[in-house]
């Protein structure tokens, strides 16, 4: 770290300098209206001091142009505060193209992380220097937050549904990585480092580190064991239960009416709680998975799922950045209405 | 000159609301709204002692990067329980209850409130409220943060939740009765000629405070309750495993909880509209502006609680929407803070004990209120949320908004309500005291914040240390400075000097009887024919001398 008092993080994202740039903007206006303040204060303090003990000063009279300007003024430049800041914020949240994905899963105290290649990290994340990586987050217990000072960016990590983040690392270099949400005992254990590493390294550590499946094989082997395969089909082209293959990303006509996009977190909601968002044509008959799955194998499922793209294809998708961007829609719901067990 | 013969001051009688009657009895069924003051004095300062004692345990854990004072459970504990004391057994009933308890009657003219049996009904509901926290406390504490974040707060926690949000439940219920009884009083007891426009800006602002007390205590009740059904009954509400949504209990908290902080803090407000138009003898510039800027903060309070949210997965829009309306509410604060500048121009400014924590005050909460734009904007709020940025935030305006504005006003009417005078001197040099230990304390936390140290950390990486060990040093100073007025308004209630009616002469209904008062305020009714703050009369344009309507006492 550096050696003399930091004042301000180091900088490491693509969006570092945005954050800082208003952070300024920020510190600059409220030190001028502090000291505009206190000034005036101090001012009026000294020069309108009381000098004799009975002294009665004039009334005055308010003033409605007085007040016009110091409740518009204000207002304008809070407005370029919230322009600018909302405007920041937007470009955060928008979902990037072919980034890199990671799976985050946060657990009482410590972090798990697996890469769309497989490899498994704890507490800690390598990242390449220049590249997009979304994270795709949730908690095995309670409410985490997954913070990182120098990509100036934080996301809840919320039990029950998947939140996600990304950010583009800039600078090679090891950072804090910080859970930010209070979450009980050892909440000040749970940190680690996140690694950004030039892309040359960043590839020579993921060939260091083979071993794991990827969490779309993984998941591949779970679908045939927990006999998805029986409804869904072999290779998710559908069946008794509604075709799960080029499904990612595209719209879902639900049964309910209206429809639904089928992202990360509709595919888990509908492992765990089926019912909740039927797809059209399709009878309630799928039977729950809550408590038969970890979070783990979870992701692992909707690894898989996100790897189905254009018919015939079985084998998940060999590089991460395919596995990332949804394959072109395509009719999804299917017609076949599902024959009745009940 | 305006006739004011109904205010001709009584001749100094011995006979006043403290020596009235004698005995415990006397104390524990009063009815007399200045002595249910006094009993809540003693209360909130028996927690605010207790809240101090955790403050500085966090400091000194916090002195070094490595956790070596407390286990890290204790300090979690420590850190919880400083909050929830300080929050919902001090600073919510500060102001309101004492000074407000006190000064709104006699302010307006009135013998008590509304409803005197429900007005110590308050106190004694406060109390039960209080010892079952104290009980949860000592059978082994609480460890969720005052917040209660679900499902760590349901399930995971295994300290006295039930038992702490009990009190909490408790105690809601008596921020409500006193609300309602300000009401009340507001509307149905003023004197005759005290129409809403001469009132005093405390009386405003206590209005305002009312409001909230009614309508958005009645959510954290239910919000606690609904918390203790999931934990003891294991019914999913925030327990995602059970089919609950943890981020629901965040809305509901927050509902409650942002505008609480207006609770905390409107009060203060009206505290220090009274010392800078008192102690500058200037009526308060842009009145109306002032008293309506109070009720807007009370209803766009309401219409903010998603900026806590805003690194959860709350929808975007929704977070742009309650960014808007963060920065919309910080208009009316900023109105205050004109105003209260704009009227000490061309003012007579004394340089008394009040006054000096009315000047930090404005200091402070400009301060404290900018760093909150920081937070109402989402690029740089993502990056501070969760952090010492925050925590320095609101202690600027908890702290240095609120609790200054409690300090100031406990001056100021300490002569009428003990008759007694606590010695000036110690009083400048407590306000000094407290105003350097406090920026110290907090200052150094906006810095620690941004380069990203976490809230609620029991250890630290050690680059924020330097930050620390300032903010040490600042509590050790603001934890001496707090002593000073605590050890001289005792020493004064015994040996302070008699305090005549009108020690800082001034208009005010409450400076027009003896002090302290008798038991019923006035001698006889009030008849109000001038404006707040009505120093001189309007066509006037100067007046060397006595100000308008002093009233000469015999020497």
């Amino acid at each position: 770290m550096q050696s003399w008092i930091p004042i301000v993080p180091e900088s490491a994202s693509s969006f570092s300098w945005k954050v800082d740039a208003l952070y300024f903007y920020l510190s600059g206006v409220t030190l001028f209206f502090t000291l505009l303040i206190s000034g005036t204060l101090i001012f009026f303090v000294i020069r309108y001091r009381r000098r004799t003990p009975y002294e009665i000063p004039r009334p005055v009279a308010g003033s409605h142009k007085l007040e016009t300007v110091w409740t518009v003024i204000p207002f304008v430049i809070a407005m370029t505060m919230f322009v600018w800041g909302a405007s920041v914020f937007f470009d955060q949240y928008k979902p990037p193209q072919n980034a890199i994905e990671v799976y985050v899963v946060g657990k009482q105290w410590m972090w798990k992380l697996q890469h769309a290649t497989g490899q498994r990290e704890i507490n800690e994340l390598h990242v390449p220097v220049g590249r997009k990586v979304r994270l795709i987050m949730t908690s095995e217990d309670v409410i985490h937050d997954f913070f990182v000072p120098a990509f100036r960016t934080k996301a809840d990590v919320v039990p029950g549904r998947y939140t996600t983040m990304w950010f583009e690392a800039t600078k090679p270099g090891t950072y804090h990585l910080f859970c930010a949400e209070y979450c009980g005992m050892n909440h000040s254990g749970m940190i680690g480092s996140v690694i950004v590493m030039e892309p040359r390294d960043f590839d020579n550590w993921l060939s260091g580190n083979v071993g794991s499946m990827t969490p779309a094989t993984a998941g591949q082997q779970l679908y045939q064991t927990l006999g998805c395969a029986s409804c869904h089909g072999g290779s998710g082209e559908g069946g008794r239960g509604p075709a799960l293959t080029g499904t990612f990303g595209t719209q879902i006509s639900l049964a309910s009416g209206g429809t639904v996009t089928a992202d990360e977190g509709y595919l888990r909601e509908s492992i765990i709680n089926p019912q909740a968002k039927l797809v059209a044509g399709f009878g309630p008959i799928m039977p729950t998975f809550q408590g038969q799955v970890s979070e783990d194998q979870l992701m692992q499922l909707v690894a898989y799922i996100k790897s189905l793209h254009g018919a015939g294809t079985t084998t998940p998708a060999p590089t991460p950045s395919a596995a990332a961007s949804p394959s072109p829609a395509r009719a999804v719901a299917s017609p076949a209405p599902a024959p009745s067990i009940r | 000159m305006k006739p004011i013969e109904s205010f001709e001051l009584p001749s100094p009688s011995k006979v006043n609301y403290l020596n009235a009657v004698y005995g415990l009895k006397s104390w524990l069924l009063t009815k007399d709204h200045k002595r249910i003051a006094l009993l809540y004095l003693g209360s909130i300062t028996f927690f605010f002692f207790i809240g101090g004692i955790y403050a500085l345990m966090i400091r000194l854990e916090l002195l070094t990067p490595s956790g070596d004072f407390l286990e890290s459970t204790t300090y979690n504990k420590v850190f919880t329980q400083h909050g929830i004391i300080m929050i919902f057994f001090f600073l919510i009933p500060s102001i309101p209850a004492t000074l407000g308890n006190f000064l709104i009657p006699m302010m307006i003219g009135a013998k008590d409130l509304a409803f005197p049996r429900i007005n110590l009904l308050s106190w004694y509901v406060y109390l039960a409220g209080g010892i079952i926290t104290i009980y949860a406390l000592l059978a082994g504490g609480v460890d969720t943060g005052w917040t209660f974040y679900t499902p760590f707060s349901t399930t995971f926690s295994n300290s006295y939740v039930v038992a702490t949000g009990l009190g909490i439940f408790i105690n809601g219920f008596s921020s409500i009765l006193t609300g309602l009884n300000f009401i009340v009083t507001i509307h149905t007891m003023r004197a005759p000629g005290m129409t809403w426009f001469r009132m005093p800006l405390f009386c405003w602002s206590h209005y305002a405070t009312s409001l909230i007390m009614i309508l958005g205590t009645p959510v954290i009740a239910i919000t606690v309750l609904l918390l203790a059904f999931e934990r003891v009954s294991g019914v999913g509400i925030f327990n995602p495993k059970l089919g609950g949504d943890p981020v629901l209990f965040q809305h509901m908290f927050w509902f409650y909880s942002h505008p609480a902080v207006y609770i905390m803090v409107l009060p203060g407000m009206g505290v220090i509209s009274e010392l800078i138009a008192n102690f500058s003898r200037k009526n308060i510039f842009g009145y109306s502006f002032v008293a309506f800027s109070s009720i807007a903060i009370a209803v766009f309070g309401f219409l903010v609680w998603g900026h806590h949210m805003f690194v959860t997965p709350q929808s975007v829009y929704a977070g742009m929407i309650f960014s808007f309306l963060s920065f919309a509410v910080a208009i009316p604060s900023a109105i205050k803070v004109f105003n209260w500048t704009a009227t000490l121009y061309k003012s007579s400014i004394s340089y008394d004990t009040p006054m000096l924590y009315a000047l930090g005050f404005i200091g402070l909460f400009t301060i404290g209120g900018m760093t909150g734009l920081f937070l109402a904007s989402l690029a740089t709020d993502v990056h501070l949320s969760d952090t010492y940025f925050v925590v320095a935030h609101f202690h600027y305006i908890m702290v240095g908004g609120a609790l200054m504005a409690y300090l100031g006003g406990l001056h100021y009417w300490w002569p009428k309500m003990t008759g007694r005078m606590y010695p000036e001197g110690w009083g400048r040099f407590g306000a000094l005291v407290v105003f350097v230990g406090f920026n110290l304390t907090f200052l150094p936390q906006f810095i620690a914040g941004y380069i990203g140290m976490p809230r609620r950390y029991h250890a630290y990486p050690p680059e924020f240390q330097v930050y620390n060990v300032l903010s040490t040093a600042g509590a050790s100073i603001l934890g001496f400075g707090m002593l000073i007025p605590a050890v001289y308004f005792v020493w004064s209630m015994r040996y302070g000097k008699h305090a005549e009616a009108n020690p800082w002469h001034l208009p005010g209904l409450e400076w027009r009887t003896q002090s302290p008062p008798p038991t019923e305020n006035f001698e006889q009714t009030p008849i109000v024919t001038w404006d707040a703050y009505e120093f001189a009369p309007p066509e006037e344009t100067e007046v060397v001398g006595k100000f308008h309507g002093e009233v000469e006492r015999a020497s």
